[in-house]
């Protein structure tokens, strides 16, 4: 079967963009795609929309034209952006249509989430205590990892370094300057070992990817980037999740774990072969973490890896290359697919400052949330 | 005293977390789900700690139902030893004594300790640490 490439790429920059909607961030990625795909929106066949706080993604028909296209709108917490970009494809794939867009925008409100137990099946005295705090549970996850697979506070510092480092080359990002190390260390703890430096917040922003047949995108003249693979998947047993009052003692795989081995079985390639990787990074240890779920190496080497700077722009497995969510902040519906967006962008050879030398070939993305959701996609060129 | 939610601990002199046992395949979780697949299970008092953190921002209300007056607090996991890993605070613990392995016990705390009518949750201490 013939691949399907994404042929367009357009992003509103993330952060905060004051009297500015949501939908309208959104708005504006898709006719930045559009351009970038040399496509008008009459040209569209269908659309994929994943907003979490934003409103409905299928009223955007009201700003880009009443064309009658087939619109629907994903909801499927940290996944929703991938759970669009699967749907996407697999709308091609099927043979239906041969052009389409996945988009995604939010904005959400300053501060922590602020999450209801009711929206995750749990009784209300959970969160009357306190616990209803995303915050929490990944510094539980990491503080037990740590005392497993002997990794330091440093090596947390160094992911949140790299991060703004990356940052300051990528225009659409959040935080932009740089900020060293000792300054990350020593900042206040929010939920230890986490400082301030070391956890993303919920931000704004829009991404969108158009996607093609390869006909279509030879048709189109673009340089074909393909969508090798694209999965979400959930929880197994024994998993460790967000808002999880009990956890069993018999320890299990994860979300990232099935969404991973089954995109590299998809695309046919492994952990070794990819060039550049966006791993979800909502706090620091995310990032360590997640590239031992993602296969890239064992739990415990990352404190190696990090102070060799085996994931920095020029090194062995370039990770999170704009900065990751640590840099751009995460609006949920977003946020997965800028990853994809960076990946095109790597792909291309348009990263500027931040391009990952030598030609990369492939790109993976990976993100994960709540109740323990995980999508992966894998790039090629 | 006044539980933060009915059916959450056990009505005896020492009170225990009531767990809930799935009836088929006998795994135990916390709290005890609704429904006719899992039957109230007493968990044991006694554990390690697995995890910990420290709560160093007032969580957002709601649902938060805590003081408006926060002093952080550190919430762990904790292993009931052939039962479950449960979630809860520490109390009766300097912030910078708490370790992973750590054997504490369970016990109950007024969630705002300045309103003598406030509800109560559990919490877990170091064993030998009474109050």
């Amino acid at each position: 079967m013939s691949d399907v490439c994404i042929v367009g790429v357009g992003i509103h920059p993330f952060g905060r963009t004051d009297g500015v909607s949501g939908l309208d961030q959104g708005v504006f990625a898709v006719r930045e795609a559009m351009k970038d795909a040399g496509v008008e929106w009459e040209d569209l066949q269908f659309a994929y929309g994943a907003s979490d706080a934003a409103g409905n993604p299928d009223t955007m028909v009201d700003r880009l034209g009443l064309t009658g296209m087939q619109f629907i709108n994903v909801r499927n917490g940290c996944a929703a952006g991938g759970s669009a970009l699967f749907s996407a494809q697999m709308a091609i794939k099927s043979g239906e249509f041969e052009l389409g867009l996945a988009v995604g925008f939010d904005k959400h409100p300053r501060g922590a989430f602020n999450a209801m137990p009711a929206e995750y099946n749990l009784p209300e005295w959970y969160g009357e205590a306190g616990y209803m705090i995303t915050t929490q549970f990944f510094a539980n996850k990491i503080m037990r990892y740590m005392h497993l697979n002997g990794i330091s506070q440093t090596t947390l510092g160094r992911v949140a370094e790299k991060a703004f480092r990356n940052a300051v080359h990528a225009p659409h990002a959040w935080r932009r300057e740089p900020v060293d190390i000792d300054t990350i260390l020593n900042a206040p703890l929010v939920s230890d070992p986490y400082t301030k430096y070391m956890f993303c917040s919920p931000a704004e922003g829009g991404v969108a990817l158009l996607l093609a047949s390869e006909k279509k995108a030879r048709e189109l003249g673009k340089p074909l980037v393909r969508l090798k693979a694209a999965t979400m998947r959930t929880r197994p047993p024994g998993s460790f999740e967000v808002f999880a009052p009990s956890v069993d003692i018999e320890r299990g795989g994860s979300a990232t774990n099935i969404a991973s081995r089954d995109a590299f079985r998809l695309s046919g390639i492994g952990p070794e072969d990819i060039s550049v990787a966006q791993l979800q990074d909502t706090e620091a240890g995310a990032e360590i973490m997640h590239m031992a779920e993602n296969g890239f190496c064992k739990d415990g080497d990352q404190e190696r890896w990090l102070a060799e700077g085996l994931t920095e722009i020029g090194g062995k497995l370039p990770v999170n290359t704009d900065g990751g969510c640590l840099a751009c902040g995460e609006p949920i519906g977003a946020s997965g697919l800028r990853q994809v967006y960076e990946n095109v962008v790597q792909l291309r050879g348009d990263g500027g400052g931040r391009q990952v030398p030598n030609n990369p070939k492939t790109a993976y993305s990976h993100v994960y949330g709540a109740p323990g959701v995980s999508a992966v996609t894998i790039l090629e060129r | 005293m006044r539980p933060i939610a009915e059916g959450l601990f056990t009505d005896e002199t020492s009170p225990r977390l009531v767990g809930g046992r799935n009836r088929e395949t006998g795994r135990i979780v916390f709290p005890c789900p609704s429904g006719k697949d899992y039957e109230p299970y007493p968990l044991g008092r006694q554990g390690t700690i697995w995890s910990y953190t420290i709560q160093r921002y007032r969580p957002k209300s709601p649902p938060y139902a805590g003081p408006d007056d926060f002093r952080p607090w550190p919430v762990a996991y904790i292993e009931l030893p052939g039962e479950v890993i449960v979630e809860g605070r520490l109390t009766n613990v300097e912030f910078d004594a708490i370790r992973i392995g750590m054997p504490v016990e369970l016990t109950f705390m007024p969630l705002d300790p300045a309103k003598p009518d406030s509800v109560m949750i559990y919490a877990f201490q170091p064993i030998g640490d009474k109050q």
